[in-house]
Protein backbone atom coordinates (compact mmCIF):
# COMPACT_ATOMS: atom_id res chain seq x y z
CA UNK A 1 0.00 0.00 0.00
CA UNK A 2 2.90 2.43 -0.61
CA UNK A 3 4.87 4.30 2.02
CA UNK A 4 3.22 5.15 5.29
CA UNK A 5 1.61 8.58 5.27
CA UNK A 6 3.04 11.15 7.65
CA UNK A 7 0.65 13.56 9.35
CA UNK A 8 3.19 16.37 8.93
CA UNK A 9 2.88 16.36 5.15
CA UNK A 10 0.00 16.52 2.70
CA UNK A 11 -0.91 13.24 1.06
CA UNK A 12 0.18 12.63 -2.53
CA UNK A 13 -2.37 11.50 -5.11
CA UNK A 14 -1.01 7.97 -4.80
CA UNK A 15 -1.32 8.02 -1.01
CA UNK A 16 -4.93 9.21 -1.28
CA UNK A 17 -5.61 6.45 -3.81
CA UNK A 18 -4.00 3.86 -1.51
CA UNK A 19 -6.16 5.06 1.41
CA UNK A 20 -9.33 4.71 -0.68
CA UNK A 21 -8.25 1.24 -1.82
CA UNK A 22 -7.74 0.22 1.83
CA UNK A 23 -11.28 1.34 2.68
CA UNK A 24 -12.95 -0.63 -0.10
CA UNK A 25 -14.48 -3.77 1.41
CA UNK A 26 -13.55 -7.28 0.32
CA UNK A 27 -15.71 -8.50 -2.56
CA UNK A 28 -17.11 -5.05 -3.34
CA UNK A 29 -18.42 -4.03 -6.77
CA UNK A 30 -16.74 -0.72 -7.52
CA UNK A 31 -16.87 1.97 -10.20
CA UNK A 32 -13.87 4.28 -10.51
CA UNK A 33 -14.62 7.60 -12.21
CA UNK A 34 -12.58 9.13 -15.01
CA UNK A 35 -9.35 10.94 -14.09
CA UNK A 36 -7.71 10.72 -10.65
CA UNK A 37 -10.02 7.99 -9.27
CA UNK A 38 -8.55 5.53 -11.79
CA UNK A 39 -5.35 5.63 -9.67
CA UNK A 40 -7.22 3.64 -7.01
CA UNK A 41 -7.08 0.58 -9.31
CA UNK A 42 -3.28 0.47 -8.92
CA UNK A 43 -3.66 -0.01 -5.16
CA UNK A 44 -6.47 -2.56 -5.09
CA UNK A 45 -5.46 -6.00 -3.97
CA UNK A 46 -7.30 -8.17 -6.49
CA UNK A 47 -6.93 -11.19 -4.19
CA UNK A 48 -9.61 -9.53 -2.08
CA UNK A 49 -12.01 -10.05 -4.97
CA UNK A 50 -12.93 -6.43 -5.69
CA UNK A 51 -14.79 -6.32 -9.03
CA UNK A 52 -14.49 -3.20 -11.17
CA UNK A 53 -17.52 -1.95 -13.12
CA UNK A 54 -17.18 0.32 -16.12
CA UNK A 55 -20.39 2.08 -17.16
CA UNK A 56 -19.89 1.43 -20.85
CA UNK A 57 -20.88 -2.15 -20.14
CA UNK A 58 -18.50 -4.42 -18.26
CA UNK A 59 -17.91 -6.03 -14.89
CA UNK A 60 -14.50 -7.50 -14.18
CA UNK A 61 -12.52 -4.78 -15.88
CA UNK A 62 -8.76 -5.26 -15.65
CA UNK A 63 -5.76 -2.97 -15.96
CA UNK A 64 -4.88 -0.77 -18.95
CA UNK A 65 -4.01 -2.81 -22.05
CA UNK A 66 -0.46 -2.73 -23.41
CA UNK A 67 1.00 -3.68 -26.80
CA UNK A 68 -0.87 -6.51 -28.50
CA UNK A 69 -3.56 -6.50 -25.81
CA UNK A 70 -5.02 -3.25 -27.16
CA UNK A 71 -8.46 -3.94 -28.67
CA UNK A 72 -10.56 -0.95 -29.85
CA UNK A 73 -13.70 -2.87 -28.83
CA UNK A 74 -12.53 -3.16 -25.20
CA UNK A 75 -12.29 0.23 -23.50
CA UNK A 76 -13.20 1.80 -20.18
CA UNK A 77 -15.40 4.82 -19.50
CA UNK A 78 -12.42 7.09 -20.14
CA UNK A 79 -12.11 5.41 -23.58
CA UNK A 80 -8.75 3.87 -22.57
CA UNK A 81 -8.11 0.29 -23.81
CA UNK A 82 -8.23 -2.19 -20.92
CA UNK A 83 -8.09 -5.98 -20.46
CA UNK A 84 -10.75 -8.33 -19.09
CA UNK A 85 -10.24 -10.45 -15.97
CA UNK A 86 -11.49 -14.03 -15.44
CA UNK A 87 -15.20 -13.90 -14.62
CA UNK A 88 -15.77 -10.71 -16.58
CA UNK A 89 -19.12 -10.02 -18.24
CA UNK A 90 -20.42 -7.59 -20.85
CA UNK A 91 -23.85 -5.96 -20.99
CA UNK A 92 -25.59 -3.10 -22.76
CA UNK A 93 -25.92 0.45 -21.50
CA UNK A 94 -29.45 0.21 -20.09
CA UNK A 95 -28.37 -2.81 -18.00
CA UNK A 96 -25.16 -1.09 -16.94
CA UNK A 97 -27.02 1.92 -15.59
CA UNK A 98 -29.81 -0.21 -14.10
CA UNK A 99 -27.01 -1.85 -12.12
CA UNK A 100 -26.04 1.57 -10.73
CA UNK A 101 -29.44 3.11 -10.26
CA UNK A 102 -30.75 -0.10 -8.74
CA UNK A 103 -28.22 0.13 -5.91
CA UNK A 104 -26.15 -2.91 -6.88
CA UNK A 105 -22.78 -1.16 -6.85
CA UNK A 106 -21.14 -0.89 -3.44
CA UNK A 107 -18.78 2.01 -4.04
CA UNK A 108 -18.04 4.59 -6.67
CA UNK A 109 -15.12 7.01 -6.54
CA UNK A 110 -15.58 10.36 -8.27
CA UNK A 111 -13.64 13.58 -8.69
CA UNK A 112 -15.31 16.85 -7.68
CA UNK A 113 -15.26 20.63 -8.06
CA UNK A 114 -17.11 21.01 -4.77
CA UNK A 115 -18.72 18.89 -2.05
CA UNK A 116 -21.11 20.44 0.48
CA UNK A 117 -21.32 19.49 4.16
CA UNK A 118 -24.65 17.73 3.51
CA UNK A 119 -23.07 15.56 0.80
CA UNK A 120 -24.22 17.57 -2.24
CA UNK A 121 -21.83 16.99 -5.15
CA UNK A 122 -20.82 19.34 -7.97
CA UNK A 123 -18.49 17.77 -10.52
CA UNK A 124 -19.89 18.18 -14.03
CA UNK A 125 -20.21 21.84 -14.95
CA UNK A 126 -18.55 25.03 -13.79
CA UNK A 127 -21.52 27.07 -14.94
CA UNK A 128 -19.20 29.25 -17.06
CA UNK A 129 -21.23 30.80 -19.90
CA UNK A 130 -18.95 29.56 -22.70
CA UNK A 131 -18.59 26.02 -21.30
CA UNK A 132 -20.21 23.19 -23.27
CA UNK A 133 -22.17 21.14 -20.73
CA UNK A 134 -21.26 17.43 -20.61
CA UNK A 135 -22.40 15.09 -17.86
CA UNK A 136 -21.79 11.51 -18.99
CA UNK A 137 -22.60 9.01 -16.23
CA UNK A 138 -21.73 11.24 -13.28
CA UNK A 139 -25.31 11.92 -12.17
CA UNK A 140 -26.26 8.25 -12.39
CA UNK A 141 -23.20 7.19 -10.39
CA UNK A 142 -23.73 9.90 -7.79
CA UNK A 143 -27.21 8.71 -6.88
CA UNK A 144 -26.72 5.03 -7.65
CA UNK A 145 -23.81 3.59 -5.70
CA UNK A 146 -24.38 2.66 -2.04
CA UNK A 147 -21.31 4.68 -1.05
CA UNK A 148 -20.01 7.62 -3.04
CA UNK A 149 -16.40 8.51 -2.28
CA UNK A 150 -14.92 11.71 -3.63
CA UNK A 151 -11.21 12.09 -4.37
CA UNK A 152 -9.98 15.67 -4.70
CA UNK A 153 -7.55 18.26 -3.34
CA UNK A 154 -9.08 20.08 -0.39
CA UNK A 155 -8.22 23.52 -1.75
CA UNK A 156 -8.47 24.91 -5.27
CA UNK A 157 -5.62 26.68 -7.07
CA UNK A 158 -6.89 29.99 -5.67
CA UNK A 159 -6.73 28.59 -2.13
CA UNK A 160 -10.50 28.36 -1.65
CA UNK A 161 -11.93 25.27 0.04
CA UNK A 162 -13.68 22.74 -2.22
CA UNK A 163 -15.47 21.35 0.82
CA UNK A 164 -18.15 24.00 1.33
CA UNK A 165 -21.27 24.88 3.28
CA UNK A 166 -23.26 25.02 0.04
CA UNK A 167 -22.16 24.30 -3.54
CA UNK A 168 -22.00 27.31 -5.85
CA UNK A 169 -21.45 25.18 -8.98
CA UNK A 170 -24.42 23.36 -10.59
CA UNK A 171 -25.14 20.11 -8.72
CA UNK A 172 -24.49 16.57 -9.93
CA UNK A 173 -26.42 14.96 -7.09
CA UNK A 174 -28.15 15.90 -3.84
CA UNK A 175 -26.81 14.62 -0.49
CA UNK A 176 -25.07 11.69 -2.17
CA UNK A 177 -21.43 11.80 -0.99
CA UNK A 178 -20.45 9.73 2.03
CA UNK A 179 -16.70 10.44 2.26
CA UNK A 180 -14.25 12.95 0.82
CA UNK A 181 -10.63 11.82 0.45
CA UNK A 182 -8.25 14.76 0.14
CA UNK A 183 -4.57 15.65 0.43
CA UNK A 184 -5.34 16.97 3.94
CA UNK A 185 -7.21 13.90 5.15
CA UNK A 186 -10.50 12.05 4.99
CA UNK A 187 -13.77 13.84 5.72
CA UNK A 188 -16.80 11.72 6.61
CA UNK A 189 -20.21 13.21 5.85
CA UNK A 190 -22.49 12.23 8.75
CA UNK A 191 -25.94 13.38 9.86
CA UNK A 192 -24.22 15.12 12.81
CA UNK A 193 -21.81 17.00 10.53
CA UNK A 194 -18.46 16.54 8.82
CA UNK A 195 -15.97 14.42 10.76
CA UNK A 196 -12.26 14.75 9.98
CA UNK A 197 -10.66 11.33 10.35
CA UNK A 198 -7.02 12.46 10.51
CA UNK A 199 -5.32 15.66 9.36
CA UNK A 200 -2.28 15.75 7.09
CA UNK A 201 -0.07 18.75 6.34
CA UNK A 202 -2.03 20.99 8.72
CA UNK A 203 -3.66 20.68 12.12
CA UNK A 204 -7.39 20.10 12.46
CA UNK A 205 -7.74 23.64 13.78
CA UNK A 206 -5.90 25.09 10.79
CA UNK A 207 -8.24 23.15 8.50
CA UNK A 208 -11.28 24.46 10.43
CA UNK A 209 -9.97 27.96 9.90
CA UNK A 210 -9.10 27.57 6.21
CA UNK A 211 -12.35 25.76 5.27
CA UNK A 212 -14.52 27.92 7.53
CA UNK A 213 -16.33 24.73 8.58
CA UNK A 214 -17.11 23.25 12.00
CA UNK A 215 -15.36 19.92 11.68
CA UNK A 216 -16.14 17.21 14.21
CA UNK B 1 -38.45 -9.48 -41.85
CA UNK B 2 -34.74 -8.79 -42.06
CA UNK B 3 -33.00 -7.89 -45.33
CA UNK B 4 -29.30 -8.79 -45.57
CA UNK B 5 -27.32 -6.53 -47.92
CA UNK B 6 -24.03 -8.15 -48.81
CA UNK B 7 -21.84 -7.08 -51.75
CA UNK B 8 -18.26 -8.13 -52.40
CA UNK B 9 -15.38 -5.81 -51.54
CA UNK B 10 -15.11 -2.46 -49.79
CA UNK B 11 -16.93 -0.64 -52.60
CA UNK B 12 -19.69 -3.22 -52.46
CA UNK B 13 -20.05 -2.70 -48.72
CA UNK B 14 -20.35 1.05 -49.27
CA UNK B 15 -23.03 0.50 -51.92
CA UNK B 16 -24.91 -1.82 -49.55
CA UNK B 17 -24.70 0.81 -46.79
CA UNK B 18 -26.00 3.47 -49.20
CA UNK B 19 -28.96 1.24 -50.06
CA UNK B 20 -29.66 0.59 -46.38
CA UNK B 21 -30.10 4.29 -45.54
CA UNK B 22 -31.47 5.48 -48.90
CA UNK B 23 -34.93 6.23 -47.45
CA UNK B 24 -33.85 8.32 -44.43
CA UNK B 25 -35.83 11.56 -44.94
CA UNK B 26 -35.08 15.14 -43.96
CA UNK B 27 -36.06 15.80 -40.35
CA UNK B 28 -35.57 12.19 -39.20
CA UNK B 29 -34.48 11.26 -35.68
CA UNK B 30 -31.55 8.86 -35.98
CA UNK B 31 -30.20 6.85 -33.04
CA UNK B 32 -26.51 6.14 -33.63
CA UNK B 33 -24.72 3.53 -31.52
CA UNK B 34 -21.23 3.72 -30.11
CA UNK B 35 -19.33 4.98 -27.09
CA UNK B 36 -16.52 7.03 -28.55
CA UNK B 37 -15.17 4.86 -31.37
CA UNK B 38 -16.21 1.50 -29.83
CA UNK B 39 -19.36 0.30 -31.55
CA UNK B 40 -19.63 3.37 -33.78
CA UNK B 41 -21.23 2.24 -37.09
CA UNK B 42 -18.85 4.31 -39.22
CA UNK B 43 -19.78 2.77 -42.60
CA UNK B 44 -23.49 3.46 -41.99
CA UNK B 45 -22.80 7.01 -40.78
CA UNK B 46 -20.71 7.64 -43.92
CA UNK B 47 -23.62 6.37 -46.01
CA UNK B 48 -26.01 8.67 -44.16
CA UNK B 49 -23.65 11.57 -44.88
CA UNK B 50 -23.64 10.66 -48.60
CA UNK B 51 -27.43 10.36 -48.52
CA UNK B 52 -27.57 14.08 -47.76
CA UNK B 53 -30.71 14.17 -45.61
CA UNK B 54 -30.92 17.46 -43.68
CA UNK B 55 -32.42 18.75 -40.45
CA UNK B 56 -31.64 15.52 -38.59
CA UNK B 57 -31.86 14.91 -34.86
CA UNK B 58 -29.06 12.55 -33.84
CA UNK B 59 -28.91 10.62 -30.57
CA UNK B 60 -25.49 9.29 -29.54
CA UNK B 61 -23.52 9.16 -26.30
CA UNK B 62 -21.02 11.69 -27.64
CA UNK B 63 -20.98 14.32 -30.35
CA UNK B 64 -18.25 13.03 -32.63
CA UNK B 65 -14.52 12.49 -32.31
CA UNK B 66 -11.84 13.79 -34.67
CA UNK B 67 -12.95 14.31 -38.27
CA UNK B 68 -14.46 10.93 -39.14
CA UNK B 69 -17.73 9.07 -38.53
CA UNK B 70 -20.26 11.14 -36.60
CA UNK B 71 -17.95 14.20 -36.64
CA UNK B 72 -17.86 14.07 -40.47
CA UNK B 73 -21.67 13.90 -40.56
CA UNK B 74 -21.93 16.90 -38.22
CA UNK B 75 -19.45 18.82 -40.36
CA UNK B 76 -21.86 18.74 -43.34
CA UNK B 77 -24.42 20.74 -41.34
CA UNK B 78 -27.00 17.97 -41.77
CA UNK B 79 -27.74 17.73 -38.04
CA UNK B 80 -30.09 20.26 -36.46
CA UNK B 81 -30.01 18.82 -32.95
CA UNK B 82 -27.70 16.55 -31.00
CA UNK B 83 -29.03 14.57 -28.02
CA UNK B 84 -26.15 13.12 -25.99
CA UNK B 85 -24.59 12.75 -22.55
CA UNK B 86 -21.03 13.85 -23.20
CA UNK B 87 -20.39 16.17 -26.17
CA UNK B 88 -17.23 17.82 -24.87
CA UNK B 89 -14.04 15.85 -25.46
CA UNK B 90 -10.46 16.66 -26.36
CA UNK B 91 -11.19 15.83 -30.01
CA UNK B 92 -14.77 17.11 -30.42
CA UNK B 93 -13.74 20.26 -32.30
CA UNK B 94 -16.33 19.81 -35.09
CA UNK B 95 -19.22 19.83 -32.63
CA UNK B 96 -17.61 22.53 -30.45
CA UNK B 97 -17.43 24.93 -33.43
CA UNK B 98 -21.02 24.25 -34.51
CA UNK B 99 -22.30 24.72 -30.95
CA UNK B 100 -20.34 27.87 -30.19
CA UNK B 101 -21.51 29.46 -33.44
CA UNK B 102 -25.13 28.54 -32.72
CA UNK B 103 -25.47 26.19 -35.68
CA UNK B 104 -26.56 23.13 -33.68
CA UNK B 105 -28.95 22.53 -30.78
CA UNK B 106 -27.84 20.42 -27.83
CA UNK B 107 -29.86 18.41 -25.32
CA UNK B 108 -27.58 17.01 -22.62
CA UNK B 109 -29.03 13.90 -20.94
CA UNK B 110 -27.40 11.92 -18.12
CA UNK B 111 -26.02 8.74 -19.69
CA UNK B 112 -28.27 6.33 -17.77
CA UNK B 113 -31.38 8.38 -18.50
CA UNK B 114 -30.39 8.47 -22.17
CA UNK B 115 -30.18 4.66 -22.29
CA UNK B 116 -33.36 4.18 -20.24
CA UNK B 117 -35.36 6.68 -22.31
CA UNK B 118 -34.60 4.61 -25.40
CA UNK B 119 -35.26 1.38 -23.52
CA UNK B 120 -38.66 2.80 -22.54
CA UNK B 121 -39.47 3.67 -26.15
CA UNK B 122 -38.58 0.16 -27.28
CA UNK B 123 -40.52 -1.44 -24.42
CA UNK B 124 -43.70 0.59 -24.86
CA UNK B 125 -43.33 2.51 -21.60
CA UNK B 126 -45.07 5.91 -21.71
CA UNK B 127 -42.57 7.66 -19.38
CA UNK B 128 -40.75 6.78 -16.16
CA UNK B 129 -39.57 8.33 -12.91
CA UNK B 130 -35.77 8.37 -12.50
CA UNK B 131 -33.76 9.41 -9.44
CA UNK B 132 -30.92 10.55 -11.70
CA UNK B 133 -30.62 14.32 -12.05
CA UNK B 134 -32.94 15.24 -9.17
CA UNK B 135 -32.03 18.69 -7.81
CA UNK B 136 -29.72 19.47 -10.74
CA UNK B 137 -30.11 21.86 -13.70
CA UNK B 138 -30.92 18.87 -15.95
CA UNK B 139 -34.16 18.25 -14.02
CA UNK B 140 -35.40 21.84 -14.26
CA UNK B 141 -38.93 22.09 -15.58
CA UNK B 142 -39.53 18.35 -15.25
CA UNK B 143 -42.31 16.84 -13.18
CA UNK B 144 -41.00 15.60 -9.85
CA UNK B 145 -42.48 13.05 -7.50
CA UNK B 146 -41.49 11.57 -4.14
CA UNK B 147 -41.99 7.81 -3.92
CA UNK B 148 -41.22 5.99 -0.66
CA UNK B 149 -39.31 9.05 0.54
CA UNK B 150 -37.07 9.32 -2.51
CA UNK B 151 -37.26 12.06 -5.14
CA UNK B 152 -37.65 11.21 -8.83
CA UNK B 153 -38.05 13.18 -12.09
CA UNK B 154 -40.27 12.23 -15.00
CA UNK B 155 -38.32 11.21 -18.09
CA UNK B 156 -39.90 10.76 -21.52
CA UNK B 157 -39.04 8.02 -24.03
CA UNK B 158 -36.74 8.74 -26.97
CA UNK B 159 -37.98 7.04 -30.12
CA UNK B 160 -35.97 6.95 -33.32
CA UNK B 161 -37.16 6.87 -36.91
CA UNK B 162 -33.93 5.01 -37.65
CA UNK B 163 -31.27 3.31 -35.55
CA UNK B 164 -27.78 2.77 -36.94
CA UNK B 165 -26.00 0.09 -34.93
CA UNK B 166 -22.74 -1.84 -35.17
CA UNK B 167 -22.78 -5.48 -34.09
CA UNK B 168 -20.22 -8.24 -34.62
CA UNK B 169 -22.03 -11.17 -36.26
CA UNK B 170 -25.58 -11.53 -37.61
CA UNK B 171 -27.42 -14.50 -39.01
CA UNK B 172 -29.80 -14.19 -41.94
CA UNK B 173 -32.85 -13.58 -39.76
CA UNK B 174 -31.15 -10.65 -38.04
CA UNK B 175 -30.12 -12.21 -34.72
CA UNK B 176 -27.09 -10.33 -33.44
CA UNK B 177 -24.10 -10.83 -31.19
CA UNK B 178 -21.79 -8.00 -30.26
CA UNK B 179 -18.13 -7.77 -29.30
CA UNK B 180 -16.93 -6.69 -25.82
CA UNK B 181 -17.68 -3.08 -24.83
CA UNK B 182 -18.63 -2.23 -28.43
CA UNK B 183 -22.07 -3.56 -27.44
CA UNK B 184 -22.86 -0.38 -25.43
CA UNK B 185 -26.01 1.33 -26.81
CA UNK B 186 -26.60 -1.10 -29.71
CA UNK B 187 -29.13 -3.51 -28.17
CA UNK B 188 -31.20 -0.67 -26.68
CA UNK B 189 -31.22 1.48 -29.82
CA UNK B 190 -32.17 -1.54 -31.94
CA UNK B 191 -35.43 -1.80 -29.99
CA UNK B 192 -36.27 1.91 -30.07
CA UNK B 193 -36.44 2.77 -33.78
CA UNK B 194 -39.03 2.24 -36.49
CA UNK B 195 -36.28 1.01 -38.83
CA UNK B 196 -33.12 -0.56 -37.40
CA UNK B 197 -30.10 -0.81 -39.67
CA UNK B 198 -27.13 -2.86 -38.44
CA UNK B 199 -23.63 -3.22 -39.79
CA UNK B 200 -21.74 -6.41 -38.98
CA UNK B 201 -18.32 -7.82 -39.77
CA UNK B 202 -19.75 -11.17 -40.76
CA UNK B 203 -23.05 -12.86 -41.52
CA UNK B 204 -23.56 -16.56 -40.81
CA UNK B 205 -26.22 -18.97 -41.98
CA UNK B 206 -29.41 -19.13 -39.93
CA UNK B 207 -28.97 -21.75 -37.24
CA UNK B 208 -25.26 -21.14 -36.78
CA UNK B 209 -25.69 -18.71 -33.88
CA UNK B 210 -26.35 -20.40 -30.55
CA UNK B 211 -29.84 -19.14 -29.53
CA UNK B 212 -28.56 -18.96 -25.93
CA UNK B 213 -26.02 -16.27 -26.80
CA UNK B 214 -28.10 -14.08 -29.12
CA UNK B 215 -28.12 -10.57 -27.62
CA UNK B 216 -30.48 -8.82 -30.04
CA UNK B 217 -33.20 -11.05 -31.49
CA UNK B 218 -33.90 -10.52 -35.18
CA UNK B 219 -37.39 -9.13 -34.50
CA UNK B 220 -35.72 -5.77 -33.85
CA UNK B 221 -33.53 -5.79 -36.96
CA UNK B 222 -34.73 -4.58 -40.38
CA UNK B 223 -31.55 -4.34 -42.45
CA UNK B 224 -28.12 -5.89 -42.08
CA UNK B 225 -25.11 -4.55 -43.99
CA UNK B 226 -21.98 -6.70 -44.10
CA UNK B 227 -18.82 -4.57 -43.93
CA UNK B 228 -16.20 -7.36 -43.84
CA UNK B 229 -14.12 -5.89 -41.05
Amino acid sequence: MGERASTSERLSKDQIAAMIADDIPTGAFVNLGIGQPTLVADHLDLERGVVLHTENGMLGMGRAAVGDEVDPDLINAGKIPVVETPGASYFHHADSFAMMRGGHLDVCVLGAFQVAVNGDLANWHTGAPDAIPAVGGAMDLAIGAKDVFVMMTLFGKDGSSKLVRECTYPLTGVACVSRVYTDHGVFEITPAGVRLREAYGATADELRHRTGLDLL
Amino acid sequence: MTTVLERPGAEGAATAADEAVADVPDGATVLIGGFGAAGQPVELIDALRRRGARDLTVVNNNAGNGDTGLAALLATGAVRKMVCSFPRQSDSWVFDDLYRSGRIELEVVPQGNLAERMRAAGAGIGAFFSPTGVGTPLAEGKEERTIDGRRYVLEMPIRGDYALVKAHVADRVGNLVYRKTARNFGPVMATAATTTVVQVSRVVETGELDPEVVVTPGIYVDRVVVTHG
